[in-house]
């Protein structure tokens, strides 16, 4: 075994560079990536140590980013391109879900499209408007579309190899709230599969379910719910599409209540897939109605009131207060 | 083979065309194309405040940003002549859709300035009404408000709002943009519409050499003025850091497109002082020296030599000076003031009424505000 200690950022760069190393096939493409390093400075140095061609500063577009990512998939590359914040992803909608998703199933499977896009998603960083937003049931409700999120370094450097591997496009959503956190890094087990879910945490009393920025927050939930006699059990769930729910089923039935958690909005969100597919397949061993805690049905909010806006602590352990007590 | 490498800034500067009616040093000259004789010491003293009172209007909110009282700004520094020349050529029937750099011209259409400070304190996404100033909110989607613009001229060709020939009536509409902007689809399509309906717009493009880090010359390979030609409009290429170029040329394709002549895109060469925003660091992509350059081309200094020569008395710029001093200190104040949003009102600017579902998630907010005072009480 052998650990580093990175932040999840820094270990997405490692992830990134791990991946160029091991196949010359894996090109950068996006706005600010090279000379920059990004914004967040998530592709520091790659360009300088792999040069122009593998780490592209393109120009100011992202539905060019996009489609010349597929153009170059269709050439045998594996492109993996930056979007540089959430907001700035819809200009490139039109490729992912008319295009991206689909060219494999038009060709008949001719066609593999392993691309990956990553995009730093949801709120809590004090951001302006269309720097804070969490689209990726957009992206999960697209057929053809693979959708994963990471909640730790060691998932960050393991989940973007396992991404560029697939030869399916994936959609990689960066929990840029958390680029700073720091965490102990296996470099040498992955541990899980890309598409599995994890539990992060055991408990008896009810299973909170997460992905992305809300794992942390979730966790801290079950921290500060112990403190009180209650046992949260934590579910991170990893890969959104497709989902792998067999350890969230195993857990409801232990625990009879579900909480999801996510920043997006509430209404379709991937709260209500959840819901659905836990009331499904879990019904008898329910205690309480699935619970949702999430963004609520408006825009993204000024920054100023993002705290009011986002799950919080408080907000979580009512729910499972609510389940409880139902 | 390789791809070409992203060319060295400045491969494209100084070998095209470039409308200057005040040099660097402060010379005027006249250009037979864009008359302004009728541009006298006391316009130019009004453009001088103008600039002056931008500047302090951005180094203002600079400060605040790093006090911790914004959590951002993007810096106009540098770009004032582009956005007060353009601004000072809007008649008050025009209509401006403005990105989210653009401070100087949001003080030609009369908003105040400590209303450009809520965006980026985090307090309200938008604090001005854009019909009482026709000025549109800061776009922060590259590009997108080029169509806004561009629908709203047609909009203006179907009220016949163009080509009587009456100051007071014909209308005409200005998009900002920035040269990174060129290279998105919206401004492509808008540029196409604008052409097919001979809508009356004007592309205002500040070429300040950088989107973010990535050089003018990764965008494009011929100046952005020449795009236009192959849309089917006319493209000018002036000087961003004069003040008298940018009015006199933005005046003339306005009054164009007022008349019904259609659109024009104007490329005022300039550069971004700053950093891209208070987040940036610059010296990853650009070199000291480049930024160096540029300052001996600053728009206001030329400005000032002019009016010297003129005759324009110390006491003007003294008291010029002080009105910024008094404008900074009433920025200062207004920004600790602004009220802080209320998540339970942001509720009914979702959308024209409140659907019963979207109360109760209010009725749900307010519930947890109630719980969080007494929590802190
Ligand atoms: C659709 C979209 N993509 C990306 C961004 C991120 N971004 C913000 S400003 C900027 C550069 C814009 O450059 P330019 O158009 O030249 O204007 P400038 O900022 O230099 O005034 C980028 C890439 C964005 N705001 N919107």
């Amino acid at each position: 075994m052998t650990t580093q200690t990175m932040s999840l950022g820094g270990a997405i760069n490692a992830g990134l560079r791990a991946a160029m190393e091991r196949d010359d096939r894996v090109v950068l493409m996006g706005e600010d990536i090279g000379r920059l390093g990004g914004v967040f400075r998530v592709t520091d140095a790659l360009q300088k140590d792999f040069g122009e061609n593998r780490v592209m500063d393109t120009p100011l577009g992202e539905s060019g980013i996009v489609g010349t990512a597929v153009g170059l998939v269709t050439r045998g590359y594996r492109p993996v391109v930056e979007i540089q914040f959430d907001g700035f992803v819809y200009p490139a909608y039109d490729q992912l879900v008319s295009q991206v998703a689909k060219l494999h199933f038009r060709s008949a499977g001719r066609i593999r499209v392993p691309l990956v896009v990553r995009i730093p998603f949801g709120g809590g960083i004090g951001a302006v408007e269309h720097h804070s937003e969490s689209p990726e049931a957009q992206f999960v409700m697209t057929a053809g579309l693979k959708v994963v999120s990471c909640a730790t370094p060691h998932d960050a450097y393991w989940m973007i190899q396992e991404a560029i591997e697939s030869d399916d496009p994936v959609i990689f959503m960066e929990p840029k709230r958390r680029y700073w956190e720091k965490g102990e890094v296996d470099t040498s087990d992955p541990g899980v599969d890309l598409w599995s879910s994890v539990v992060r945490r055991r408990g008896s009393d009810a299973t909170l379910i997460a992905y992305g920025p809300m794992v942390r927050t979730c966790l801290d939930a079950a921290t500060t719910a112990a403190d009180e006699g209650i046992e949260l059990e934590v579910i991170d769930l990893r890969s959104l599409s497709p989902l792998d729910l067999g350890p969230v089923f195993e857990s409801v039935r232990r625990t009879g209540r579900a909480v999801v958690v996510h920043e997006a909005q509430r209404t379709l969100g991937l709260g209500a897939e959840l819901s659905a597919r836990i009331s499904e397949e879990c019904f008898y061993s329910l205690e309480a109605p699935v619970q949702r805690v999430t963004g609520y049905d408006m825009p993204y909010p000024p920054s100023r009131v993002e705290n009011e806006f986002l799950p919080s602590v408080d907000r979580i352990l009512d729910a499972v207060d609510t389940a409880k007590e139902f | 083979m390789t791809l070409p490498m992203t060319p060295q800034p400045g491969a494209l500067a100084g070998e095209h065309e470039l409308v200057q009616l005040l040099s660097p040093d402060g010379t005027r000259r006249h250009d037979p194309r864009f008359p302004d004789d009728d541009v006298e010491r006391e316009q130019v003293e009004g453009w001088y405040r103008d600039l002056v009172l931008t500047r302090r209007i951005d180094t203002e909110a600079f400060a605040l940003q790093r006090h911790g009282e914004l959590g951002l700004w993007p810096p106009a520094l540098g770009q004032e002549a582009a956005q007060v020349g353009s601004g000072r050529a809007l008649r008050p029937q025009d209509f401006a859709f403005p990105t989210y750099r653009d401070h100087g011209v949001a003080y030609c259409r009369g908003v105040d300035p400590t209303q450009l400070l809520g965006l980026f304190r985090g307090t309200e996404l938008g604090s001005w009404d854009p019909q009482e100033h026709r000025y549109g909110l800061p776009q922060i989607i590259i590009g997108a408000q080029t169509l806004h613009a561009t629908g709203y001229a047609m909009g203006l060709l179907l009220d016949g709002a163009v080509g009587h020939g009456d100051p007071e009536r014909d209308a005409a509409t200005i998009a900002y943009l920035g040269d990174g902007a060129t290279s998105q689809g919206d401004v492509a399509e808008s540029f196409v519409w604008a052409a097919s309906y001979q809508a009356p717009v004007v592309f205002f493009c500040q070429n300040n050499q950088y989107a973010i880090s990535v050089p003018l010359e990764r965008q494009t390979r011929v100046p952005i003025a020449q795009r236009a030609a192959g849309f089917g409009f006319e493209g000018i290429r002036v000087d961003g850091n004069d003040v008298l170029a940018c009015h006199a040329v933005t005046r003339a394709a306005l009054q164009k497109a007022r008349d019904g002549g259609g659109p024009t895109l104007i490329e005022a060469v300039t550069y971004r002082m700053g950093a891209h925003t208070t987040s940036d660091d610059p010296t990853r992509y650009r070199t000291a020296d480049e930024t160096e350059q540029w300052k001996a081309k600053d728009p206001i200094a030329r400005v000032r030599a002019y009016l010297e020569a003129e005759g324009a008395t110390p006491d003007f710029f003294a008291s010029v000076e002080a009105e910024a001093d008094q404008l900074g200190a009433r920025l200062r104040e207004a920004c600790a003031q602004l009220p802080e949003p209320d998540l339970a009102d942001l509720f009914s600017s979702v959308h024209t009424d409140l659907p019963p579902e979207l109360a109760a998630q209010r009725d749900d907010a307010v519930a947890w505000q109630a719980l969080d005072e007494r929590g802190a009480a």
